[in-house]
């Protein structure tokens, strides 16, 4: 599939996906990696070395500095795939050097599949 | 399609430092999302996301980073107010190891060519945006005052695109910088007097929670002061997000024809009470004052000192604003410090450590810091008049 680049960038890893928005700050435990927030479809699964697939971002503008302390522990998600980036997501990804693609079909997508991300290109082996 | 210059190309690719690149990538980043057709130049940059309640460790380490890497502002940058006065904190009883740390947030910016002076109101010392200029602002109170009463433009920038802004000297050319945006979609009929300075917050409360990205046109307000222009701003920016407003007869862009959008929605406002009940709790007893949200002028501090000469105050009263505005009044500063009171630069009660500090009920003159106290803070609020909250600094309790 060809998306849209975010922050360019290559990684591989399994899938973790969320039908529903991501949130960070309060959402996700910037020590561990794992999705904190009550009632999300992801609570309790860990996001580090994941590619995390999601339908877009969503909450506090302070989020971006969440994925870069994510970066910073080493619990950052391998790359970030979505539906439609919004802008603390999109800037999060690019101060951590996180890569990620949107304007993806992201029903094509389930979680445990091996997904690659070049560039704009998401493939699912 | 956006569409680069030559020169914002070569800045992309990393032809001029890696600090620009980065800072455009962001720029570049936002400018897609939001369908941008161009970047345009900023004339100025306001940073929000300044104090340690806010970065924590993770926004020192990221401040750092984009200092050491050699990330330089390129248009006049002010900063947003830190956790504490950066000058007297032990006053303020802000505790040592978030003073160290606040410290290094303000080194990190320094290094990064931004005046050690931090205001949620630029425009009350010095960065004063002109009609339609085009600026990259956080801080959504200053945001709502720019857009509005200035008729410049900017979004509401988060703290990384500010400053990535500021590196670059560009911002996506999309929402408020684009005439279209600018339109009203909601026409506000006020039915009911808005006179006094917490009426202007009272009603930015009722609208606010009733609009999300929303630019409201208000019809029927007579009279309005800058300040409580101001304090309008503040407060529908914080309960409703909104970016922009217009006040027919008095803001700039509502003098034009046409500016309210076809298809417009209409909303009435016949009494202010609701909001008044909605950001007051139930409880008399108040030991902290804060006024100047967003930083009190001039005006404010002198009328705050005419009514605390010769008095004694039960409560800790904190009155916050810029350091080149407390400079501009010494008597006012005396007589409030005389009185008991602190007149405290650079910072503000939301973002200050004032849990740590231990105080639970706050009694305030804004509608936006009625709006975060209760959740950022842990204190109970009264929200009234500045006289009402004076009072209530005079007795220990809000006035019956």
């Amino acid at each position: 599939m060809k998306g849209r680049i975010v922050k360019a960038g290559t990684a591989k890893g399994e899938a973790l996906v969320a039908n529903e928005a991501m949130g960070w700050l309060g959402c996700v435990d910037p020590e561990t990696g794992e999705v904190i927030e009550k009632g999300h479809s992801l609570e309790g699964q860990n996001i580090a070395g994941k590619i995390v697939v999601f339908t877009t971002g969503k909450g506090s503008t302070v989020g971006s500095y969440t994925l870069y302390a994510l970066k910073k522990s080493g619990k950052a998600p391998a790359a970030l795939v979505c539906e439609e980036s919004e802008p603390i997501v999109a800037v999060g990804a690019i101060i951590s050097d996180i890569p990620m693609v949107d304007k993806i079909d992201i029903s094509q997508i389930k979680t445990g599949d091996v997904v690659e991300v070049n560039g704009d290109e998401v493939t699912v082996e | 399609m956006l569409e680069l210059t030559p020169e914002e190309q070569e800045m992309l690719d990393g032809k001029k430092s890696e600090a620009v690149q980065k800072a455009m990538e962001i720029v570049v980043a936002l400018a897609n999302i939001y369908g941008a057709k161009n970047l345009v130049p900023v004339k100025s940059v306001n940073v929000s996301g300044v104090s340690y309640k806010n970065l924590g460790d993770a926004g020192i380490d990221f401040l750092n980073e984009w200092a050491e890497m050699g990330a330089k502002v390129t248009v006049p940058t002010t900063l947003n107010p830190a956790g504490m006065d950066l000058l007297d904190w032990r006053e303020q009883g802000i505790p040592e190891e978030f003073a160290e740390k606040q410290g290094e947030v303000i080194e990190a910016f320094a290094r990064m060519g931004i005046p050690k002076t931090c205001t949620c109101t630029p425009y009350l010392i010095g960065n004063l945006p002109g009609f339609g200029e085009h600026i990259a602002w956080g801080e959504s109170s200053a945001v709502c005052f720019a857009n509005s009463v200035l008729g410049a433009r900017t979004n509401r920038e988060g703290g990384p695109s500010a400053l990535a802004a500021a590196v670059c000297g560009r911002t996506g050319n999309f929402g408020y910088h684009l005439d279209e945006k600018r339109k009203a979609n909601v026409l506000v009929n006020v039915n009911c007097p808005v006179e006094k300075g917490s009426d202007f917050g009272a009603l930015g409360h009722i609208i606010g929670k009733q609009l999300k990205n929303d630019v409201p046109l208000f019809h029927g307000i007579k009279e309005a002061s800058q300040v409580q222009l101001k304090a309008l701003g503040a407060s529908l920016a914080a309960w409703g997000g909104v970016a922009l407003y217009h006040v027919e007869g008095i803001t700039p862009e509502a003098r034009e024809k046409g500016m309210l959008a076809e298809g417009a929605k209409v909303i009435s406002v016949d009494s202010l009470e609701e909001g008044y009940k909605a950001m007051n709790a139930d409880t008399d007893e108040v030991d902290f004052v804060g006024i100047g949200c967003p930083h009190a002028s001039v005006g404010e501090i002198e009328k705050v000192a005419g009514l605390v000469k010769g008095k004694k105050l039960k409560a800790v009263l904190w009155v916050t604003t810029a350091r080149a505005t407390k400079e501009k009044v010494p008597a006012a500063v005396k007589t409030i410090k005389e009185a008991g009171g602190l007149v405290l630069a650079d910072s503000c009660v939301v973002v200050s450590p004032v849990k740590s500090i231990g105080y639970k009920h706050l009694a305030t003159n804004s509608g936006k810091m009625a709006y975060y106290s209760p959740n950022y803070c842990g204190v109970t609020v009264r929200y009234g008049t500045m006289e009402e909250c004076i009072q209530a600094a005079i007795d220990g309790r809000w006035p019956k």
